[in-house]
């Protein structure tokens, strides 16, 4: 994990959340995806084969002892075919009057084992962590995982280093417009800790079904409204719903031209041990037929 | 002649196979998809917002004119996307064929499905 001086802080913050904005204004070929504005939950949709989407998933909070933090994760997923899209994540974070620091990276893969279209519609996700505690994006909620433990400082959390394997069973449907999905999570670390437990329900739904036939930004079918509600369920040394973190997050989601997606939620904690209040920004881009460039394109 | 018989049966089954395995995944649309009618059929309107959707979701891969690149992604203005009803169309959009690389369409609201039907219906044959 790399500390900067605390002078550096704010440049660095304006850096680590302008950069992505400017590699996306860089660009410009048109596709765009009917993606859910979801921060936690995963529906069944994946990349489509052969497009590469960066986006940057950033959330803002302040834990009762502790300073405000930003934290963002930068997210690349490639449809390496139909059926299975494979995601990388870099994670950091910046807390005010403590450091700006980098806390790891993700590998996740999501596979769809029935190749049709369902009532409930399975999805495999494999995930490998290599985070130190000083994360603060909160992508999921595990085991007895609190607030607290956005409190510590950067030095603290930074010391214990996690290698971590995490497993998902995504169940989702879409019905009369509207998708709803469930996560069912199950994650370890891997040495000597217990599994960890924690779900993602959310339900989401464009604005307007039917396309206008108009060349629109703020057309009601650009936008998605939503919820999803996330939290932990407890860990094999103690199943139990005691001390853990739940959460309610309303949705809002615009499909903008020129293949770039804003989301925005803020979230509001639901037991004495969640955060308070969390707001999440997404913005994201996708590039389409990235795959094109190495073979005759993926399937 | 019982070993000449027997290659006919292999033989016939290899050519069967193979006219399978070329055939559109719609030809096995359950019947009550196949006989389904496009809501917004004949609408003009309809086949402009089916334009700008396949423009959206579709063109990356199938080209904006729909003949598609001839090699990994097919033309959609051939005689056998012509001869496909309706409800064939829509219900490979959103089943897609993941074996094959095309993505289930099932996150579009229907209604955008049956647009982009529409537009499909609009398009001139393949010369």
């Amino acid at each position: 994990m790399h500390h900067f001086p605390k002078a550096t802080n704010l440049f660095l913050s304006i850096i680590y959340v302008a950069a992505p904005f400017a590699l996306f204004l860089c660009v410009a070929p048109q596709a765009q995806a009917q993606d859910k504005p979801y921060f936690v939950t995963y529906s069944q949709d994946l990349e489509e084969p052969g497009n590469l989407e960066i986006e940057t998933k950033s959330s803002t909070g302040k834990p009762d002892g502790g300073n405000r933090y930003g934290a963002s994760a930068v997210e690349f997923e490639y449809g390496t075919r139909a059926w299975w899209t494979t995601e990388f994540y870099l994670d950091g974070q910046t807390t005010a009057g403590d450091s700006t620091v980098f806390t790891g990276f993700r590998i996740e893969n999501r596979i769809r084992p029935l190749l049709g279209e369902h009532w409930i519609n399975p999805v495999l996700y494999v995930e490998y962590e290599n985070i130190s505690g000083a994360d603060k994006t909160v992508l999921e909620v595990e085991g007895h995982d609190d607030a607290s433990d956005l409190a510590a400082s950067n030095a603290d959390g930074g010391a214990n280093h996690q290698h971590e394997a995490e497993l998902k069973l995504i169940l989702s449907s879409n019905v009369r417009g509207w998708n709803i999905s469930e996560n069912f999570i199950g994650s370890k670390v891997l040495g000597h800790d217990p599994w960890e437990f924690g779900y993602a329900v959310g339900a989401a739904r464009p604005l307007r079904l039917m396309g206008s036939g108009r060349a629109c930004t703020f057309c009601a079918e650009k936008f998605m409204a939503g919820v999803e509600a996330y939290g932990g369920l407890g860990d094999t040394w103690s199943l139990t719903t005691g001390d853990t973190s739940h959460y309610i997050a309303p949705l809002l989601g615009w499909q903008l031209p020129k293949n770039v997606r804003l989301s925005f939620s803020p979230g509001f904690g639901l037991t004495s041990v969640s955060l308070e209040r969390v707001y999440r920004f997404g913005l994201a881009y996708e590039f389409e037929q990235v795959g094109k460039m190495f073979r005759g394109g993926a399937r | 002649m019982k070993r000449l018989w027997r290659a006919e049966v292999l033989l016939m089954g290899v050519a069967l196979c193979a006219q399978a395995a070329d055939a559109p995944k719609w030809v096995s649309a359950p019947a009550k998809e196949h006989a389904r009618a496009n809501p917004v059929a004949g609408r003009a309107d309809a086949a402009a917002a089916g334009k700008l959707l396949y423009g959206d979701h579709c063109a990356q891969c199938h080209r904006e004119d729909a003949l598609g690149d001839q090699k990994v992604h097919p033309s959609l203005r051939t005689e056998r996307v012509r001869t496909a009803t309706d409800g064939d169309l829509e219900w490979f959009l959103r089943q897609g064929d993941l074996r094959h690389g095309m993505p289930s369409w099932a996150s579009l609201p229907a209604a955008q499905r049956w647009q982009i039907v529409a537009y499909l219906r609009s398009l001139p044959p393949e010369k």
